[in-house]
């Protein structure tokens, strides 16, 4: 064998080596997929939207506590989450821009988008719930709250950092104030990407278990104080998949499914959104 | 008057930031003191880990933090290096969008499905396969592996894509195979990115809870063999902070999250400052 055909026939095993690690994680990737839309919709029906969760055997049984609980916690962590992301993103583009302190917070909350959720759970625990004494609604939703404000600050600071520094300019020459200029043009011109920032934001805390597991705990019952304990989609699903009974095992599924499809499209219409503003 | 107010607000919420990311390690440390002052490093080198009788040692929770981050980057690195170069160097435009896709779809997913997955399909295989309960060691670093795999391969491929294509051409017109190039051009290119990219995804690893606590048993035992069911810092803290009895228990779950929080700290800045600045600050 000469020296051009060991290279090519070397060439040759490491194509083939590439390309079946590539069918090896396409595979795994449809058996979960195929798994969780097998499971996940062989499980639905309208009994979970109507009826909440009952003992194990009970035919009555469905999942509005925890859909109704989920979209409360979110809800409520995207209303603490969101304006303070934005304000911070605006902070680090418009003021703080290139400044020390500016880089410092960047990398900070970089490091925080990593960080594991569970350590933010614990953190809230000894903050919310030893002083409160119980578990709450509140303490779940300022965990994810916690969580998003990273995402939502990167993406806002970003954003507005593709504005052009002349129509700030522009609104400037007019006589307009800063806080003027960054509300009525810097905003305006990143409002698309501001949106997509918080719908990945929303869809990243949504699929969160581990930081709810004892900040709002759960409740296999429909609530909506949010000084008690609430469930949520992911604990829910947590509970019921290791429980040992299969009719709560496949309504966990039916969770998984129904959170999965949510999330889903939250990152698709984000991701249009920037698309659509982008062509613009 | 109302710019000054505006420009304070910005402000403050950017110092909350830095603000809240201090108060963590604070009141972590806090609460963690009565384990400290109790167990001082025997906490960290003692797999005694009995609430009955308060004593708390957390070497099998470390051990097994890091044995199956271990197994899950032996699993996952050489399979999403070879997905990267697939991506990056083999495949057509059709394949690589419709891989894109189907990585936005694993993201898309939360960790607590792979864990359920896990649980149903793949722990009976391995049971099947190697016997014992097929809980336990190996099951987790698999599932792990699953889990940070798509992440891996992207920002692997991200890093191989930031190669000049000058570099590239100049190299095949030298006569290279497509392995010459990779090997003699696009890996040393992207070296610094591609062990920033392994070792970024090494830190998400470490602090992944759900998709590790079904699979992996909750037994505080360090493990002899690599299917014996065992623990790690998530999985302790997910299973038992909300049933912890006594205010020393509570203080010993509390030292290993922040432990779980240093070692991940440190594991993404390691990975962000040193490997992945020169590309961050490029752009």
């Amino acid at each position: 064998m000469t020296a051009v055909q060991k290279r090519v026939l070397i060439n040759k095993i490491v194509l083939g080596l590439s390309t079946l690690s590539a069918i090896i994680a396409i595979a795994f990737l449809f058996w979960i997929l195929g798994v969780l839309v097998m499971k996940g919709v062989g499980a639905l029906n309208w009994d979970i939207f109507i009826f909440e969760g009952s003992p194990p055997g009970y035919a009555e049984s469905g999942l509005k506590h925890a859909l109704v609980g989920q979209l409360i916690l979110v809800s409520l962590a995207t209303f603490i989450g969101v304006p303070f992301g934005i304000l911070a993103g605006t902070y680090l583009s418009e003021y703080g821009k290139n400044s020390k302190l500016a880089h410092a917070i960047r990398d900070i909350s970089d490091i925080m988008m990593s960080a594991p959720s569970i350590v933010i759970g614990a953190f809230v625990y000894a903050i919310v719930v030893m002083p409160m004494g119980h578990f709450s609604a509140w303490a779940g939703a300022i965990a994810l709250a916690i969580i998003m404000i990273p995402i939502i600050l990167r993406t806002t600071d970003d954003m507005l950092q593709l504005v052009p520094g002349t129509l700030r300019e522009a609104a400037f020459a007019l006589g307009a104030p800063k806080y003027k200029v960054i509300m009525d043009v810097v905003y305006r011109g990143a409002k698309a990407g501001i949106l997509t920032g918080v719908l990945l934001g929303i869809a990243r805390v949504g699929g969160e278990t581990a930081p709810l597991l004892f900040t709002s705990f759960n409740d296999n019952f429909f609530t909506t104080d949010l000084n008690e304990a609430m469930p949520s989609l992911t604990v829910t699903m947590f509970n019921y998949a290791i429980s040992p009974y299969e009719d709560w095992q496949q309504l966990g599924w039916a969770a998984a499914f129904i959170l999965s499809m949510f999330i889903l499209g939250l990152n698709i219409v984000g991701r249009l959104i920037l698309f659509a503003g982008k062509r613009k | 008057m109302i710019d000054k107010i505006f420009s304070n607000l910005t402000r403050f919420s950017a110092l909350l930031i830095l603000v809240i990311v201090a108060w963590i390690f604070v009141e972590l440390y806090n609460q963690s003191l009565e384990a400290i002052n109790a167990f001082g490093f025997d906490f960290i080198t003692k797999d005694e880990w009995a609430p009955n009788v308060d004593k708390f040692g957390a070497y099998a929770a470390i051990f097994g933090s890091v044995a199956s981050t271990f197994l899950a980057m032996l699993f996952a690195i050489p399979i999403a290096i070879g997905v990267a170069i697939f991506l990056s160097e083999i495949a057509h435009d059709k394949i690589k969008g419709f891989f894109g896709v189907s990585v936005e779809l694993l993201a898309a997913i939360p960790s607590v499905i792979y864990g359920m997955w896990g649980l149903f399909y793949f722990v009976p295989i391995i049971r099947d396969l190697f016997g014992g309960m097929g809980i336990g060691l190996l099951s987790a670093g698999i599932v792990l592996s699953i889990m940070i795999l798509p992440f891996m391969a992207a920002v692997t491929r991200d890093a191989m894509n930031t190669t000049p294509d000058i570099l590239k051409e100049s190299a095949y017109a030298l006569g290279g195979t497509q392995w010459d190039v990779i090997k003699d051009v696009i890996i040393p290119y992207a070296r610094a990115g591609i062990i920033g990219s392994i070792i970024l995804a090494l830190g998400r690893a470490i602090g992944e809870t759900m998709a590790v606590t079904f699979v992996m048993g909750n037994v505080h035992h360090t493990p002899s063999a690599i299917t014996d069911p065992t623990t790690s810092i998530p999985v302790t803290l997910a299973n038992e902070f909300a049933e912890a009895d006594s205010s020393l228990y509570f203080s010993s779950l509390f030292e290993l999250a922040l432990l779980l929080l240093a070692m991940s700290f440190v594991v993404i800045a390691i990975a962000k400052f040193y490997f992945l600045r020169k590309e961050r600050r490029g752009v």
